[in-house]
């Protein structure tokens, strides 16, 4: 069929790119990851001096080992924290919601809180403990990922749309859970509180080696599908076009997602925002979307606020709070304020 | 050349690809015509994988399409969407590095690179490949996917609506190149077109759809003629011979 010129250079790709600027130097890109991982670092290593270091008064032989193992324990809830958030964000393209806000932690305290009130405190207090912990994660990875992958399935449900299912399940868990809490035998409760939370305080080694352990496999399996987390980046239809398994690509990163909350619930109880403030930070401060940049900046903002947040918590409040809610209340006003500059967007 | 067998679609009760059976050839370009609710971007779609069909098959180049690894079927056929709301924020060169995917996993080689230069280059991208696309006009975006799929190096390219947003200018510019691929490069490009007349002057064979199905396929001479636009579109048509390209008129 007659084509005048197909093979000219069309005039209208010349016209197109000729107001182009000088193009911006990749170096400059580079150059601010430099900065920005050297501050993350500098800033993640003081943090661990002042949190090993203050106030010892010379106590070194006694106070260096419970300090270090919980450094150790929350250096892995903080890389936990970060790279299920980056995980779940890129999964869902979007940056405000996170597993904790859309109920993941909240689930996994109601499912706990469930085998304890359904077993009864004496059988679950003949169980060990790490049985329990092994059930509530197998439940919660179940649970979260056929239920989660049903509410993300449907790709025409807005953001606002999950940021609401996301509200009402975390309210609809908690209120369940505390609806068990008040029926509850008080030496239940007892119970349930002590398998539930190896808490930062009162540290149980043995909870912490399994759950940190959990949570090397889930952060290690994260690592290994960065190029596909990068291709997800594009959105759905995009990733299959360019060969992504995407049923199966999210099934696994959900359970991934699953463990790794299940893993840092146990140790820490639920910290709703943590999540959400480095996830965003770090998107803010590397400029960039290659999850190579991004899990690894976020981790190290991560662990610096959980090991500050701790230190605060242990000389300057004395006991006087929690950990979740310096954190939550730092990570809520976050959260509002993104709130406010997405829907001005 | 892409077997598609009896394929069907229906949401709720609206069979929106009804039993279509085509064969899209190995070489040229192809596009897809009808109206809104025509069935035209649900059958790329379905093509494309985007969407699960209730029945039928794809073959294309031996390769069952629905049952293959998706990484198979990435080197075989690529495909550019009518919204590409990448909101990532991610320079040219970065984007058309995706091509390489199915090839790569993510590990780019120096054959990859070379490749994904030469895309860049046969876009006109050059000057802008270190820019964010985010800061591009809609006719410099949609030239950086087409390097990515470029890139991506399959034999298909499935293109649905590429026009949409796009003024004469670019519209034309995009035109060409996809005429320029089908020639130089021996792909097939299948593209689905609101314009009849750009079907018309770039398309070597027009598949018209209607309610679901495939009402006619053929030459641009044999498809644009007033009587079979009429019978698709329901509405009057006049079709003139223009430089030798069939031209519809239809805005009275």
């Amino acid at each position: 069929m007659p084509q005048p010129d197909v093979l000219a250079p069309p005039a209208a790709e010349a016209s197109a790119t000729a107001p182009a600027a000088p193009p911006v130097p990749r170096r400059r890109g580079a150059r601010r990851l430099v900065v920005v991982f050297g501050a993350l670092a500098a800033v993640t290593i003081s943090s661990v001096a002042l949190f090993l270091t203050w106030g010892i008064d010379g106590h070194w032989d006694y106070a260096l080992p419970r300090r270090l193992e919980q450094l150790v324990a929350l250096t892995v809830v903080g890389v936990a924290v970060a790279v299920s958030t980056v995980v779940f964000q890129t999964l869902t393209e979007n940056r405000i919601l996170t597993p904790a806000i859309m109920g993941f932690d909240a689930l996994y305290v109601l499912l706990a809180t469930t085998l304890v009130f359904v077993l009864g405190a004496p059988r679950v207090a003949e169980l060990p403990g790490l049985l329990m912990f092994g059930v509530n994660t197998a439940l919660l990875v179940t649970v979260a990922t056929l239920g989660y992958r049903w509410v993300l399935g449907d790709s025409s449900r807005g953001l606002y749309t999950l940021v609401l299912v996301g509200v009402i399940a975390s309210t609809l868990f908690g209120s369940l859970t505390s609806f068990m809490f008040r029926v509850m035998d008080p030496n239940e409760f007892d119970t349930l509180m002590t398998v539930l939370f190896a808490s930062f305080n009162v540290i149980d080694t043995t909870a912490l080696r399994v759950a940190a352990a959990l949570l090397v496999v889930g952060i290690v399996a994260a690592i290994r599908m960065v190029p596909t987390l990068d291709v997800l980046t594009l959105g759905r239809d995009a990733a299959i076009g360019l060969g992504v398994e995407y049923r199966a690509t999210v099934t696994r990163l959900l359970i991934v997602v699953a463990g790794l909350v299940a893993g840092s619930t146990a140790l820490v109880g639920p910290i709703v925002f943590l999540g959400l403030l480095v996830a965003n930070l770090a998107y803010q401060l590397t400029r960039s979307q290659r999850h190579a940049v991004t899990m690894p900046a976020a981790a190290l903002i991560a662990v610096s606020a959980l090991i500050l947040g701790q230190a605060v918590l242990q000389h300057v409040l004395h006991f006087n709070a929690t950990l979740g809610s310096i954190i939550n209340l730092v990570g809520g006003v976050y959260f509002v304020g993104l709130l406010v500059t997405e829907s001005r967007s | 050349m892409i077997t598609i067998d009896s394929l069907i679609k229906t949401y709720n009760t609206t069979r929106v690809v009804d039993r279509v059976s085509l064969s899209l050839p190995g070489t040229g370009v192809t596009s897809i015509i009808g109206p809104n609710g025509a069935g035209k971007s649900t059958l790329l779609s379905l093509v494309s994988r985007v969407l699960g069909p209730d029945a039928g098959t794809v073959i294309a180049d031996g390769i069952d399409l629905f049952t293959a690894p998706g990484r198979d079927v990435a080197k075989t056929l690529s495909v550019l969407r009518q919204e590409h709301h990448t909101q990532a924020r991610i320079s040219v060169r970065e984007l058309v590095e995706f091509g390489r995917f199915p090839y790569s996993r993510g590990r780019l080689t120096e054959a990859c690179r070379a490749s994904v230069s030469e895309a860049i280059a046969y876009c006109n991208l050059e000057p802008l490949e270190h820019r964010s696309i985010h800061e591009l006009s809609g006719g410099q975006r949609q030239r950086a996917h087409i390097a990515m799929v470029l890139a991506q190096d399959t034999r298909y390219v499935l293109l649905d609506e590429p026009l949409n947003n796009l003024d004469m200018v670019h519209a034309t510019g995009l035109m060409r190149l996809l005429r320029r691929l089908a020639d130089d490069r021996d792909k097939s490009i299948v593209t689905v077109l609101h314009d009849v007349n750009y079907a018309s002057a770039y398309s070597d064979r027009i598949i018209a759809m209607r309610d679901g199905a495939v009402v006619r396929d053929g030459t641009p001479h044999e498809v644009i003629t007033s009587e079979l636009l009429e019978a698709v579109y329901d509405m009057p048509f006049s079709v003139h011979e223009i430089d030798g390209d069939r031209i519809a008129a239809y805005y009275r």
